[in-house]
């Protein structure tokens, strides 16, 4: 698969099948093409060469099969920063069809009852991070694409939405991490990328620390 | 380079049971909502809208050095100074869902992308109902000569066609430059040229209702003018919109 920005290459050569149900942390320094990958996946960016299937269907000509299926939690919460966490989650939740119950499900997993009525500009960053994380897995996605899911979350609140979107959340994933301890832990394939291309590509339990390392070098 | 990406599917008992896709009117209703929502927060487009309008009159009021104006002086300074208030509303139409990651969550849902041109359209519809309902009556107290009573109903009719034009026209226009670097600049520049032929075409309706003599009805001509400039940009716009929310 190739994704290019004007004639550089952002993403090239990157050749890989995803069983359901089993996660892929994606390594790379920053500028890797981590968040291309993601992207695309997303259905975001049209892939400009190669073959990308997500989730049995072929991107981009039935990407519109894709769209519902797959959770995107990005560097960026996608949120409106005026609009509290009950009315950004309500708005999504109309556009996937869903129900106030769904809503009301989700902040308390996120545990943020108390403020969901505040603008999302005034929550902090962790807050909302633990939003975002509740807008991604609304609709149930059985793809979720996470770029660093944990940053600015504390241990308490990474344990709670560690069911959500962790390893154990059942979905399949493709998460993309600087973290080489934590990300090898939940890791069941590793792909490093640098520069836009594949550097490595392992099962996770092949592929040392050190080697992760090794390509922030 | 033939190389590939996939992640398969769930099997058929794991995957998520189907949930019926939104329907095309309950997607406008809900970005309407949510754009109106944002509005009321913000106060970000038709306070500055309407505070334009207003001043530009005043402005016009001392620069004219007259007490009042009729006819084709006062059509021409409604609808410019109108068309200008509108662009305020334009340039911030899709700023929020530009920078705050909307686009990316819209086109991440099962929806057709048709409803956010619609919702989109019919909300910068609003906001311009609400600048006229400012900004006419102001333009009656400072600066209109003959009384805006007799002259209301041809008035709101030009008015209304000219809004459509604007809202499909802005919507276009805005989902184009949003993206862009210079969108501030894009904005207007594009705008402008378009909005000419609904310029000419109300104040040319609007100008015998603007009379001291009140002469008869808006010109039938102008008013299917701008109806038929409406009919072209809503078409262009829904032909467009697609291909401007792709990557």
């Amino acid at each position: 698969m190739v994704r290019r920005y004007g004639e550089r290459e952002a993403l090239s050569g990157v050749g890989l099948s995803l069983p359901a149900g089993r996660t892929l942390v994606v390594f790379g320094p920053n500028g890797a093409g981590k968040t291309t990958l993601l992207r695309v996946l997303a259905t975001l960016l049209r892939p400009h060469s190669g073959r990308v299937s997500v989730l049995g269907s072929e991107l981009p000509d039935a990407a519109w099969e894709v769209r519902g299926r797959v959770g995107l939690l990005a560097h960026e919460p996608l949120l409106y920063r005026e609009l509290s966490a009950v009315q950004n989650l309500r708005y999504h939740a109309r556009l996937h069809g869903l129900d106030e119950e769904r809503v009301q499900e989700m902040l308390e997993a996120v545990a943020l009852h108390g403020r969901s009525d505040e603008p999302i500009r005034t929550l902090s960053r962790g807050m909302v991070q633990r939003v975002a994380v509740a807008r991604a897995v609304l609709h149930d996605p059985e793809l979720l694409l996470l770029d660093e899911p944990y940053a600015n979350l504390d241990p308490a609140a990474v344990e709670l939405v560690s069911p959500l979107i962790g390893p154990r959340s059942g979905r399949t994933r493709v998460v993309c991490s600087h973290d080489p301890g934590g990300g090898l832990s939940e890791a069941d394939l590793v792909l490093g990328l640098r520069g836009g291309r594949p550097e490595l590509l392992a099962e996770a339990r092949e592929v040392s620390s050190e080697r992760i390392a090794e390509l922030y070098r | 380079m033939s190389a590939t990406l996939d992640t398969s599917p769930a099997t058929e008992g794991e995957r998520s049971v189907a949930r019926p896709q939104p329907g095309l009117w309950s997607t406008v209703a809900a970005v309407m909502r949510k754009e109106l929502l944002v509005e009321l927060r913000t106060l970000e487009s038709v306070p500055g809208m309407s505070l334009f309008a207003v001043t530009t009159f005043v402005v016009f009021h001392f620069a004219l050095n007259r007490g009042s104006v009729e006819g084709d002086l006062a059509a021409g300074i409604l609808w410019v100074t109108l068309l200008f208030a509108a662009i305020l509303g334009v340039n911030r139409l899709f700023v929020a869902d530009a920078d705050q990651g909307g686009f990316d969550c819209f086109l991440l849902a099962p929806v057709d992308r048709t409803a956010l041109l619609i919702a989109k359209a019919a909300t910068l519809l609003v906001y311009l109902v609400a600048l006229e309902l400012v900004a006419v009556p102001a333009f009656s107290i400072l600066l209109l000569g003959p009384p805006i009573g007799p002259a209301l109903g041809g008035t709101v009719a030009a008015l209304a066609l000219g809004d459509l034009g604007v809202a499909a026209i802005g919507t276009l226009v805005a989902a184009m430059a949003v993206r862009t670097r210079a969108r501030d600049l894009l904005g207007p520049l594009l705008t402008l040229p378009l909005f000419v032929p609904i310029v000419i075409g109300g104040a040319r309706c609007t100008a015998p209702l603007l009379e001291l003599s009140h002469r008869g009805a808006p010109s039938g001509r102008w008013l299917t003018t701008l109806g038929v400039y409406d009919l072209v940009f809503g078409l262009i716009a829904y032909a467009l919109f697609d291909f401007l929310l792709e990557d």
